[in-house]
């Protein structure tokens, strides 16, 4: 072998071995436990297909998928028209927009049990400040996280906080528009609405499909923010009343880490895979056409 | 970020337009300003207050007087220096091999032309989008069968492989430096090890501080692989255990809400003040990312 090559794929090892024992052989060993009895205490008996017929009949399974999607509905399209409009103001002719910058930014880049510690407390059906706020504009708020119809709009509402993180992609992008383009149309006589639909939004494409793909796949794997916030004192009390916040990690993870049924939970996870997958595919293949990437253009 | 010029072309010619655009372009950004930053406030507000004004109607924002007790006993009620020393014999090690790592499988994709390279890195930025979920059973089995639960083991040693986002943001980085000052090293007869640690990383300085910066964050504000791998309370971190906090103080009979709050402001704090120093290098890592 060349030296040239022997070392090149040196400076690659770590990344190769930590491929193979932490990526590609959990995940070959997974799909095996998936089709296993798996537990913490006694070693794997093969099932076959039990566990996915036994997922296919899991209620609570459905519960998972139901909460995880109606979460993701809510929050991502929320998400990313609050991050897009952020990142719209910060990028006006005015001045004294870094001070706006930070403020919005700021909640996105810390930590999580935290932030969910600060929400249980402004959800607070009786002291918290989104009550005394809705009762003073003379509305009766919501239960919030103890009720089963508001707890998934709480965490939608909380998820809406950190979209700084999302706003600053925007902002990047829309600081790439090159100004002639819009400030040709307005010379045309294109109005604000019609350049922001015309130009800006399919110059900023790219942007936009990253911040769905990411926002996506965030909402399908949420699960800090249910476990410290709808779980009573007891372990294994996470999940909300009547299991609305049961999020199909939250269930991957009770199932393999409080029950230790690692081989049924292996087959959960298996299942997230493929919808996790599944979603990013899909969102690429509608967004290919759509997207326009500069260097197609040149 | 550059002022753009007050009078843009792009607004109307009449002069009542700027004007009121930019009134309203203020106007909403307070209004959201205010929405963002409201929380933070009452938490700030919470945390100062005795007991009983917490739960006072109407709200009293102003603590007065300030009841800085609550500090001392958020960082009393659980031993938060012991989880404190924690955390930093955590993160400390996981910063180090995680830039270092990442740095050198960086340089070799940057660097070195080698059969496989182009479609190995391909594949490394493909394991950036896997969901942890699929590799968590079978490692935590693993890890198990080592020994290493409830050891500091399972968080620390991952971060010897390199991490795909760094690898690839560290690559970008490599790929801008000129090459000139490397070759004059080689024809010198320096080592490529040598050339790496001598020659690249000086150069690399921003991008090595922009991943020093994330995996500070990362670790620091880990939750779920602490809360997989530490079982005994006296091992927690930070995260971990403020968690623990918030079990035992919802479980007893009066929420001491203000407590909560100083405790979680104390765990905010080193977050907030590093954001404050390095905000260009959280902007540019969170703008490489979506940049590829």
């Amino acid at each position: 072998m060349k030296a040239e090559h022997r070392q090149g794929w040196l400076f690659v090892s770590p990344w190769v071995i930590g491929f193979a024992l932490l990526t590609a052989g959990p995940m070959l060993y997974s799909l095996y436990l998936s089709f296993t009895s798996a537990s913490l205490l006694s070693p794997p008996q093969w099932l076959g297909l039990e566990n996915y017929r036994r997922l296919a009949a899991d209620p609570l399974f459905y519960r998972s998928l139901g909460n995880t999607a109606a979460y993701a509905a809510m929050g991502v399209p929320a998400g990313l028209l609050l991050s897009l409009g952020l990142a719209l103001l910060l990028n006006a002719p005015v001045r004294g927009l870094g001070f706006f910058r930070t403020l919005f930014f700021l909640p996105s880049v810390t930590n999580t049990v935290a932030l969910s510690l600060l929400w249980l407390w402004l959800l607070n059906p009786e002291f918290g400040l989104l009550n005394a706020g809705l009762r003073a504009c003379g509305l009766a708020g919501p239960l919030w996280l103890q009720s089963e119809a508001w707890a998934k709009p709480a965490l939608v509402l909380m998820s809406l906080w950190t979209a700084g993180g999302q706003a600053v992609i925007f902002l990047a992008a829309l600081q790439g528009v090159p100004r002639e383009l819009t400030e040709a149309a307005a010379i045309d006589g294109a109005g604000p609405v019609r350049r922001f639909f015309a130009i800006t939004l399919p110059m900023i494409s790219p942007a936009l499909l990253f911040n769905l793909i990411m926002g996506l796949v965030g909402a399908l794997q949420v699960f800090t923010q249910a476990f410290v916030m709808t779980g009573g004192v007891q372990p294994g009390s996470e999940g909300g009343p009547n299991q609305a916040t049961l999020f199909i990690v939250l269930y991957i993870y009770k199932k393999a880490f409080q029950e230790f049924d690692m081989g049924y939970a292996s087959a959960l996870a298996w299942a997230l895979f493929v919808l996790i997958t599944g979603c990013s595919a899909l969102a690429f293949r509608l967004a290919r056409e759509r997207v326009h990437y500069e260097s197609e253009a040149a | 970020m550059k002022p753009r010029e007050f009078l843009s072309p792009i607004t109307p010619a009449t002069p009542a337009g700027p004007l009121v655009r930019i009134g309203l372009t203020y106007a909403a950004l307070v209004a959201l300003g205010a929405l963002f930053s409201l929380p933070v406030v009452w938490m700030l507000s919470s945390s100062l207050h005795e007991l009983a004004a917490v739960f006072a109607q109407p709200y009293r924002w102003l603590p007065v007087p300030l009841h800085w007790e609550n500090y001392a006993r958020a960082v009393t009620i659980l031993p938060v220096p012991r989880f404190l020393l924690n955390t930093v014999l955590i993160t400390a090690p996981v910063m180090a091999a995680t830039v270092l790592s990442s740095a050198l499988v960086a340089y070799g994709f940057a660097r070195f032309r080698f059969p496989g390279r182009d479609a190995l890195f391909a594949l490394c930025l493909a394991t950036m989008m896997l969901p942890g979920q699929v590799t968590m059973i079978p490692l935590y089995l693993v890890f198990a069968k080592l020994g290493w639960v409830d050891t500091y083991l399972p968080l620390i040693v991952p971060s010897l492989f390199g991490s795909p986002f760094y690898i690839f943001l560290l690559r970008q980085f490599f790929l801008t430096i000129p090459p000139d000052s490397e070759e004059a090293a080689r024809i010198d007869g320096a080592s490529r090890l040598r050339i790496w640690w001598s020659v690249v990383l000086p150069q690399a300085r921003p991008a090595v501080a922009t991943v020093l910066i994330f995996t500070f964050i990362g670790t620091w504000n880990d939750f779920f692989g602490p809360l997989l791998y530490l079982n005994s309370p006296e091992k927690a971190t930070l995260t971990l255990g403020l968690n623990l906090m918030k079990t035992q103080v919802l479980g007893s009979g009066v929420v001491e809400w203000n407590v909560l709050m100083a405790a979680s402001l104390l765990v905010l704090a080193p977050n907030v003040i590093l954001f404050f120093i390095a905000q260009r290098h959280f902007i540019r890592g969170i703008t490489m990312g979506a940049g590829k």
